[in-house]
């Protein structure tokens, strides 16, 4: 427990708190909360705080209500390839904001596909936003509530048929009650990851649109108007903090006692005509929603001016004339992997301490320490970032020119993935059978071995293969402190981005499309590990 | 309970050590613990470049290697600067420009240095000439860019003039970046406000909103997806043939096409043109200003000067650096660029920009 809580004190709360207290101070010293008040009356700051909550409704609303149906048919339904698709939802939500921004760009902007096809534009429109946030979250609401879903006893509502129920009876008296805490638990991240949105309304909001969290941004990196970022990041970790208070409730009662199958005896074949046009209709929406943006990608990253080729992808083994990089762009997937790696060891070792200690108390400080490590999740990248700048300065912590300053943040975001990976899994090791083996005389060794490690080893692969993804996507904190020399994979893509001629754009394009597959070859290897045993969150 | 935890923590620290041992060992020689001394570290904006070779022959000078930081956009990363005042992050920072110079020195950021070889670059750009607090590096202009094709099928001539903009036959023809969130929208504001005054240019915007002027957000969303000229806004099917841009970008579409083109796709309106001069400074607190001084007098050594227009796409400052190719045969001079003194830009610059945005964005 004192390993995570220090890194949390040092590498999140310490540099938060400074940069935010340099906004909430006057030079001198003196505590300047007027500035609140004053802030929170502009008619600019309202308009963002309106925004910043109706877009994330929306889109939690709009999520739910298409990707419900998905993960119902990811439960229930066998049909082939499922396992494939299972892995392909969830690329998007370990991708960089940059990359979904041109995706979707390339989809429903000026000459984007639908442009194309029916002269449809949604650029520029909030509807684009609600679009990717719906792309973005799919995976947690299938992955959440399919997740339970799937290992719930169909035979309790056959029970309760069997008893008199109808069919909506049963459902609502049985299935509902059970798989509640965690619809709700599924919409409380995706209102928590919508509202603290910055990438996606970065990119495709164009003036008209701000969250707070871009306003922040934009505060502190433009105006450097400290004191209005820092009341916008007190009222931002006040609702966040609300949200996971919410939440770590919701996981709670989530955690009572279900009686649970494998899913493997819960999905058939569907049959009858309403459960088919029901598989249809949900690989109708992934495709629309999932498959086309990434299509898109795909489908630019070959298009070059005399037809489909492969000569952005040759063009990325060089260094090119006018030096975007010191280096090939293809060397920022070594970058990637490499950060990423360690990133992933330091969030399973915080991580897995942290959920260890969490498994053996449930004390009120424990929790209190549970939610807490989910802040980072909620917690602007940016005062993260300029926070490191102005605490990290100093020997022996004078971090900001080194390397390891890019996956110790990458692992801040990653801890809150492996905790809620492994916590169910510790939680739902049976003392008794630890105790049983020690009756027949194992030693606690062999009892931990025998009991604990083949439960624990397959929930630690998948912590890890989630931080992982997460961290070889991570865009916001990374992109303050990657070095020319050795950019990360999304850094490469917003860079060559930036930059005049068709040649950096096709790169920018074969390069998202390597990052896409890297993600979603790592989450199809973990949906192979994934057992009726390893029933963690994600 | 204890042995499991025990064991799971050991599981976990070896693989952590492990992974960190094997990154640490081939990233020791960037990271510079034992050669703090033989290293400068130059903060930069995310723009800089330099070649390997340039940067090679700096070290075999001087015996320093640089290490480059590469802090964000131009304004974001003097803010950093601001910021972390008085404990910077490296030793010389490049890529101040005249419109966020004056916000840089009244923080201090600065220590003065007079570089040598200064006598090689025309006083006009130098901005601090008294105080020696910053040099000037490159100077580049943000000029509207024109489609080629677009003008000689519709035997329309290209507008050269910000009062052309404003013409008729050349209604809904131009997009802009909105200058709160990009630099050559600024630049693109600051030049009209020099050209018709602190009274006239709110009446000009006026005029260029009623002939259809667009603004988005970014220079990237504008030069790529809705100019016409440019290869990513033919792709895009952009459908505005004028935009704001650098006076540089046409030798760029020329370097990045593939084949490589006979001629540049778009042209510059030579009459619309604001001058952009990027300065370096030695930073207040530096670990290592000796080294930080050698870098910036090689940074107007000729070697480095005329390494950068095919870098950065900008113009060399000092008088006996060559232009390549490239820029003498795509390029354009421009002979009277706007301009405009730093402690105006940063003193009115806010104001500006809010008047700007209710002007154009309402």
């Amino acid at each position: 427990m004192a390993l995570p809580v220090a890194f949390f004190a040092v590498f999140f709360a310490w540099p938060v708190v400074s940069i935010v207290g340099r906004g909430v101070r006057t030079d001198d010293g003196a505590w300047q909360f007027g500035r609140i008040g004053e802030t929170l009356s502009r008619p600019d700051i309202l308009d963002v705080l309106w925004f910043t909550v109706w877009q994330a409704a929306a889109s939690t609303a709009l999520t739910l209500l298409v990707a419900l149906p998905g993960a119902y048919v990811f439960a229930r339904f066998a049909f082939p390839g499922k396992a494939v698709l299972r892995a392909v939802v969830t690329v998007p939500f370990v991708l960089p904001t940059v990359m979904v921004g041109t995706a979707f760009l390339a989809l429903v902007g000026r000459g984007g596909l639908f442009d194309e096809l029916w002269g449809v534009r949604l650029d520029t429109s909030v509807w684009a936003i609600l679009l990717a946030h719906m792309f973005f979250n799919y995976a947690v609401v299938v992955r959440t509530v399919g997740g339970l879903w799937a290992q719930l006893d169909p035979r309790q509502e056959e029970a309760a048929r069997v008893l008199g129920a109808s069919r909506w009876q049963a459902w609502r008296r049985v299935t509902l009650p059970a798989l509640a805490p965690s619809v709700a638990s599924a919409a409380l991240m995706v209102f928590l990851f919508t509202f603290t949105s910055f990438g996606v309304v970065q990119v495709l909001g164009g003036s008209a649109y701000s969250t707070m969290e871009a306003e922040i941004y934009r505060q502190t990196a433009r105006l450097l108007d400290l004191p209005t970022a820092a009341v916008l990041t007190l009222v931002q970790f006040a609702a966040v903090g609300a949200i996971l208070a919410v939440h770590a409730r919701t996981v709670r009662k989530r955690e009572s006692a279900l009686k649970l199958v494998p899913a493997e005896l819960t999905a058939r074949r569907p049959r009858g005509t309403g459960q088919w046009a029901l598989l249809g209709g949900v690989l109708l929406s992934v495709t629309l929603l999932i498959l086309l943006p990434l299509g898109v990608l795909v489908e630019r990253s070959f298009s070059t001016p005399d037809g489909y080729g492969l000569d952005y992808y040759r063009a990325l083994g060089s260094v090119d004339e006018g030096g975007t990089f010191l280096v090939p762009p293809m060397e920022a997937i070594g970058n990637s992997l490499e950060y990423a790696l360690v990133a992933t060891a330091v969030a399973l070792l915080i991580g897995g301490l942290a959920a260890a200690a969490l498994t053996r108390r449930a004390g009120r400080l424990v929790r209190g320490f549970d939610a807490l490590l989910m802040l980072p999740l909620g917690v602007s990248a940016v005062t993260v970032g300029f926070g490191f700048l102005i605490t990290l300065d100093e020997p022996p912590l004078d971090l900001r020119a080194s390397w390891i300053l890019v996956p110790l943040a990458q692992a801040l975001v990653g801890v809150p993935f492996v905790v809620r990976t492994m916590l169910p899994v510790l939680r739902a090791v049976d003392a008794r059978l630890r105790e049983a083996a020690a009756v027949l005389g194992a030693s606690p060794l062999k009892a931990w071995r025998e009991v604990d490690l083949p439960m624990v080893w397959r929930a630690l692969l998948i912590a890890a293969g989630f931080a992982f993804a997460v961290s070889l996507g991570e865009f916001g904190a990374t992109v303050f402190i990657a070095r020319p020399d050795n950019p990360t994979l999304p850094v490469a893509v917003a860079r060559l981005l930036g930059r005049p001629g068709e040649l950096n754009y096709g790169q920018a394009m074969a390069l998202s499309t390597i990052l896409m597959a890297v993600c979603a070859a790592a989450l199809l290897l973990l949906e192979r590990l994934r057992t009726e045993r390893t029933s963690g969150e994600f | 309970m204890s042995t499991k935890k025990a064991a799971a923590v050991a599981l976990v620290a070896a693989l952590g050590v492990t992974t960190l041992a094997a990154c640490g060992s081939d990233k020791a020689d960037t990271a510079g613990e034992g050669t703090k001394s033989k290293t400068v570290t130059l903060v930069s904006h995310d723009s800089f470049n330099a070649s390997k070779e340039v940067l090679a022959e700096f070290t075999e000078q001087t015996g320093y290697t640089v290490k480059v930081l590469k802090s964000g956009d131009a304004g974001e990363a003097v803010n950093k600067e601001i910021l972390t005042k008085g404990s910077p992050q490296g030793d010389v920072f490049f890529g101040i420009d005249n419109t966020l110079l004056s916000r840089g020195l009244d923080n201090g950021l600065f220590e003065p240095y007079e570089a040598k070889g200064l006598d090689r670059i025309p006083a006009e750009l130098q901005l601090d000439k008294a105080k020696h607090r910053v040099t000037p590096i490159d100077s580049g202009d943000i000029c509207v860019n024109y489609d080629k094709k677009y003008f000689a099928d519709k035997k329309l001539a290209p507008p050269q003039t910000f009062d052309d903009l404003a013409k008729p036959a050349y209604k809904d023809l131009l997009v802009v970046e909105n200058p709160e969130r990009s630099s050559p929208g600024l630049g693109f504001l600051l030049g009209t406000a020099a050209q018709y005054g602190d009274d006239g240019w709110q009446a000009y915007w006026k005029k260029l909103k009623d002939n259809g002027v667009k603004t988005v957000d970014s220079w990237e969303l504008a030069y790529n997806q809705e100019f016409s000229g440019s290869a990513g806004g033919k792709k895009a099917k952009g459908d505005r043939p004028l935009v704001v841009s650098y006076a540089s970008s046409p030798p760029v579409e020329v370097l990045y096409s593939e084949p490589q083109l006979k001629e540049a796709p778009t042209g510059v309106s030579t009459g619309t043109c604001f001058r952009q001069t990027e300065f370096a400074g030695l930073l207040n607190g530096a670990k290592n200003p000796e080294g930080g001084k050698a870098l910036i007098d090689f940074l107007i050594s000729k070697k480095f000067q005329e390494d950068m227009p095919l870098q950065m796409f900008v113009n060399p400052v000092v008088k006996d650096a060559a232009l390549p190719e490239l820029f003498t045969k795509h390029g354009e001079v421009i002979a009277k660029p706007q301009t405009m003194a730093p402690e105006k830009i940063t003193e009115k610059r806010e104001q500006w920009i809010q008047t700007w945005s209710s002007l154009v964005l309402k």
